[in-house]
């Protein structure tokens, strides 16, 4: 293959991989958004607790089962208590403070994980050996297989939760419409928690496959500011805009830094996701499916 | 948006018990406080929150009364202060006060153009663009090092803070000057919101339909809001690069200071003046209290890092126990306390 | 709101307090303020060095009861290395009595406090980072980038670079790729990389790295096609783990990939497991307990159980020894002071005195126990770093192994720059630069003089 073509195949493939991560943290946000209207700050928060319980735990000598199944119950347990203590009193406030009360969970998740597993860093090992794979002279990170394949797994999973389960079907009645899912007598606060369970269990995924990327430390919880686009350019209320989403951002924000840097000046991947899905949705005010008005708050 | 104390409300027996306060308060700023205060008052309390206050102010007006949701206030703060930094260092013949504004004025530029999108988007859509001004600005002061002067860290120094011959140098002329800045621009901002344009911000926050109905020009509107706002924290900036840390870096000016500009707008009370000081007390002085207060309890000896965590999840806490409690403010709450204090009104 | 007024009132006494405490001077004391970071983003590495800072002074108050009898006293604020957290510590310990110097170990905090304790006369101490050229006290009377500048830090790496491929020379021709940190601190070395490449005939690409650093795929794809001899970390918190794991994602070898001081700790490489094996990193001081000094700290400090550090582990860590070595600097500017000014309590002034006069050669090292630890220092007036020399560790997956001789930085060809740069400073801010050699005339003359 042409070297310039191959190198240009490589940097897609790349960020197509990252963009499956950022989709990952974003898709936790869409399932708290879609039912309860919060964009839910403390996403990253969790995030870096979930992670650092379950490093905390396997540094103790606790197997990887063991200490998935630890963590996955204390998320769980977080979730519920968030949804509790914070969201329900709060019900029918204006979103801004939702989300202002989400930053507050955010200090206390991060105060209380440090507190309770300390400042040190983490280095946390999934088993994956991360050497590249050579495809005909493109490098592709195993790892990021791997991480893509856990994500597809996730979406999958909640696709066929939300397809199948009574709480799922409950579920897209709330975000369909919630005044009407309550005239039908769905127990709106018994879904809330169903959600709120699910976002600490997609937090505890996404923690992990970014803990073993970045290695375990407060910085984690940084990894929501890679979502936020996401969020805009796929909507926030939606799974799949969150993936495709992802897909493109990653792969815009790659694509630009390695052939837009050198023109205007390297660093631009902070800003450049953001530029981009404004720029989009100015364009195409409907977002990215066409499904929601962006209008609305 | 929250549908606080709108503009209009104010009674006339009521402005004038406001009127007797804010005299009052500002006897006190004056007269009082550059009598009794200690250098740690002046530097590590009253200017950073004299420039949060103002910095709450502006945002408030973009945020609370004209009900645009912003995440990139700290942007605004940085483009004041370069902007305040380059015109006293290329144009040294500028008088102070003029330097300040022309900052201010050029915050505003970038403001409106940040505003932009707000005509396309509303909500968290427009809050999460706000936040591509939040990382384009710290791109460019990072990335065109003539901004700050060529100086190889980036940092840039105030200038002597000197009007008119009369120095401001010393920890509490830097307070009074930050005061007299505070206290003309809220001036300003109190005419603005009582003013028609006033007005037409409240009705854009509370229905953009019926608005546009009653004549209201919406787009105008929202970016006069976004001008005017980033103006205001345009000048903040100033003050916190100038009266208060005199040297800063582009990271100074991060999402953190974003975010704890919109705390203070919340917890203040959304929608009126006084919750921008209210709001920016509590956070200044909130933290340092609970350090105080920490460390007396469990004595000196206690692991200060223990310590640190247990305050940022008791600061945590508060702020979640506070929006439960009273999602209006601490402007709410002083209007309550003030209405028991005065039973016959 | 009387919550909130009763609050204010509190702070206001509280600060009238501290005030009051600035009469009753101690007996021969001397005290160092600590503006620490013990939680947030990047306490690992302010455990680490407020924990060796301290564990050093509590060695001399135990061990030797004191300097010449005076006792070292500290107080911490944190900080969570917020500059107006710092600033904050800063204006609340300032009037604490004999302070001796003030040692933040931020760099947006010490850019703060240039002009506080300048004002204030009393030394800032910014060891192994701060602005290059405070490195001219003729300008920055009260700042003293000790051990190592930034700029020293380029010219020792490239010096370690040339003795890799056998001598200077041969680096002509190769090609080195600079990663930093999006940040006028990561930028800062730029002008430095090219003038050295320019000097000695390689090639030098610099590609950025956006803060935080958590995502690098498309720089360590553009070094890949680069294909450069060497690649120069010049890292920041979360940014040094990842860019090790891209690397091995991209195929680079970590034993090519050298990082800057602060790339070269343990929190940095940890977090990236197998990936950082063979990185090798600069630092000033070598890691490890097996010093003299730290065997007295163990002995003295850690089975009294007066340790700093909540985990022994970390006892001999990077952090750990940069703060002991710290400690060492500070306490031997005191020791310094104490010989010309008296054995009291001495202001901060007279301090920087004795740290402008910070003379430690390789016998008086031993004699401190560190051997081996650090090489030397020889701060002047007119050179506030007091030519720090270098070397170079890597990292054995489990710690970290010395793999270079002391290395002497190009102070030569740098000092030009520095004072280009401080004379822009100076003109800025309307400062005479002091006249160092008439100084120390006075000084003797003073001397000689009954």
């Amino acid at each position: 293959m042409n070297p310039d073509l191959a190198f240009f195949v490589e940097v897609l493939v790349g960020g197509l991989l990252s963009g499956v991560m950022y989709a990952l943290v974003a898709i936790g946000f869409v399932l708290i958004y879609k039912t309860s209207g919060v964009l839910n700050f403390a996403q990253g928060a969790m995030l870096l607790f979930a992670a650092l319980t379950f490093v905390s735990l396997t540094e103790r000598g606790v197997p990887f089962i063991g200490a998935f199944a630890a963590t996955l119950a204390v998320m769980a347990l977080l979730g519920l208590a968030i949804e509790r203590a914070v969201l329900r009193p709060l019900v029918n406030q204006p979103p801004i403070t939702l989300f202002m009360a989400t930053l507050g969970v955010a200090y206390v998740i991060e105060g209380a994980a440090q507190l309770a597993w300390g400042t040190q860093v983490h280095g946390l090992d999934l088993g994956i050996d991360d050497t590249p794979i050579d495809l005909a002279g493109i490098l592709v990170s195993r790892f990021d297989l791997f991480a893509a394949a856990v994500a597809g797994l996730m979406v999958a999973v909640l696709s066929l939760f939300f397809r199948y389960t009574r709480t799922g079907l409950a579920f897209r009645a709330v975000a369909d419409d919630p005044l009407a899912a309550l005239n039908t007598g769905l127990r709106l606060p018994r879904i809330w928690a169903a959600v709120w369970i699910a976002s600490g269990i997609v937090a505890l995924v996404a923690g992990l496959l970014w803990g073993a990327r970045l290695g375990v430390q407060f910085s984690l919880s940084l990894v929501v500011l890679k979502a936020l686009p996401v969020l805009v350019l796929g909507g926030f209320d939606s799974i799949l805009g969150a993936i495709v989403a992802g897909l493109i951002v990653g792969a815009v924000e790659k694509l630009s830094e390695v052939y837009l840097g050198p023109v205007i000046g390297s660093g631009i991947e902070g800003w450049i996701a953001y530029v981009a899905a404004l720029g989009f949705l100015l364009l195409k005010p409907s977002g990215l499916f066409g499904m929601r008005s962006v209008e609305r708050v | 948006m929250a549908a606080t104390s709108t503009p209009l409300d104010k009674s006339l027996p009521c402005l004038s018990a406001k009127g007797i306060g804010v005299v009052l308060l500002l006897t006190i700023a004056y007269g009082i406080v550059p009598l009794v205060g200690s250098s740690y008052l002046y530097e590590a309390i009253l200017t950073p929150f004299l420039a949060l206050s103002l910095a709450a102010l502006g945002l408030n007006l973009l945020t609370g009364y004209a009900g645009q949701l912003s995440l990139g206030s700290s942007a605004f703060m940085a483009v004041g202060a370069y902007a305040a930094f380059n015109l006293s260092l290329r144009l040294p013949f500028l008088p102070l006060p003029a330097t300040i504004v022309l900052a201010g004025l050029v915050a505003a530029l970038a403001g409106l153009v940040a505003g932009l999108p707000a005509l396309r988007l509303r909500g968290f859509y427009l809050a999460v663009s706000t936040l591509a001004v939040q990382f384009f600005v710290a791109w460019v002061l990072n990335r065109f090092s003539w901004l700050s002067n060529d100086s190889p860290s980036g940092i840039i120094s105030a200038p002597p803070l000197v009007v008119a011959g009369l120095s401001f140098e010393d920890a509490r002329g830097r307070y009074l000057f930050s005061l007299t800045v505070v206290t003309l621009l809220t001036v300003l901002a109190w005419r603005l919101v009582t003013s028609p344009t006033g007005r037409n911000f409240v009705a854009v926050r509370d229905n953009e339909t019926a608005a546009r109905v009653i004549g209201v020009k919406v787009a105008r509107t929202k970016l006069l809001a976004f001008g005017l706002s980033s103006f205001i924290i345009g000048v903040a900036g100033v003050l916190w690069a100038f009266a208060y840390l005199r040297t800063v870096e582009p990271a100074g000016f991060n999402l953190d200071r974003s975010f704890q500009i919109l705390f203070i707008v919340i917890i203040g009370g959304l929608g009126t003046l006084r919750g921008a000081f209210l709001g920016a007390g509590l956070i200044v002085v909130l933290p340092l209290l609970l350090s105080r207060f920490g460390a007396a309890l469990l004595g000196d000896g206690f692991d200060s890092g223990t310590l640190e965590m247990c305050q940022r999840i008791v600061l945590g806490i508060l702020i979640v126990a506070f929006l439960i409690r009273e999602p209006a403010g601490l402007s709410a709450l002083l209007d309550r306390a003030v209405r028991r204090l005065r039973p016959s009104a | 709101m009387p919550a909130f007024r009763t609050a204010l009132r509190s702070v206001l006494v509280a600060g009238t307090a501290l005030v009051a405490l600035t009469g009753s001077a101690g007996a021969d004391e001397q005290h160092f303020p600590l503006q620490s970071y013990r939680v947030g983003p990047y306490a690992a590495g302010g455990t680490g060095f407020f924990g060796g800072f301290i564990d050093y002074l509590n060695l001399i108050n135990t061990r030797d009861g004191g300097v010449n009898g005076v006792k070292l006293t500290w107080s911490e604020g944190e900080t969570q290395y917020e500059v107006e957290r710092g600033v904050e510590v800063y204006e609340r310990l300032k009037s604490r009595p004999g302070i001796a110097a003030w040692n933040p170990l931020s760099v947006g905090i010490a850019y703060a406090m240039v002009d506080r304790i300048t004002k204030d006369k009393v030394p800032l101490i910014t060891i192994n980072h701060g602005r290059t050229d405070s490195t001219d006290g003729r300008v920055f009377p009260y700042v003293f980038p000790l051990l190592l500048n930034p700029y020293s830090e380029t010219s020792g790496i490239v010096e370690y670079l040339g003795s890799r491929e056998g001598e200077l020379d041969r680096l002509k021709g190769k090609t080195i790729a600079v990663l930093y940190h999006g940040s006028p601190y990561g930028k800062e070395t730029i002008p430095i990389y090219e003038l050295l490449a320019k000097k000695h005939g390689f090639k030098v690409e610099q590609i950025e790295v956006p803060h935080p650093g958590n995502e690098q795929q498309s720089q360590w794809l553009t070094i890949r096609r680069l294909k450069p001899d060497y690649v120069v970390l010049r890292g920041w918190g979360v940014m040094n783990p990842v860019a090790l794991k891209t690397a091995q994602k991209t195929g680079f070898p970590a034993n090519r990939i050298v990082g800057n001081v602060w790339s070269n700790s343990e929190e940095d490489v940890i977090p990236a497991g197998e990936a950082a094996k063979g990185y090798v990193a600069i630092t000033t001081q070598a890691s490890g307990a097996e010093y003299p000094v730290l065997k007295d700290i163990i002995k003295t400090v850690y089975d009294g159980n007066t340790g700093n550090l909540a985990d022994k582990k970390r006892i001999g860590s990077v952090y750990h020894n940069l703060g002991i070595v710290n400690g060492i600097l500070n306490v031997e500017a005191v020791r310094a002071a104490q010989a010309k000014f008296g054995k009291r309590t001495l202001t901060g002034d007279e301090v920087r005195w004795g740290f402008e006069h910070l003379r430690l050669d390789e016998a008086r090292v031993a004699a401190l126990g560190a051997k081996g630890l650090f090489h030397s220092i020889n701060v002047t007036c007119a050179n506030h770093e007091g030519d720090g020399r270098v070397t170079f560790q890597q990292w054995d997956g489990a710690k970290w192994k010395v793999v270079s001789d002391w290395i002497a930085p190009d102070w030569a060809t740098l000092r030009p720059i520095i004072e280009a740069s401080s004379a822009t400073y100076a003109k800025e801010h309307g400062i005479t630069p002091r006249n160092c050699a008439a100084e120390e005339n006075a000084t003797h003359a003073a001397a000689a003089t009954p």
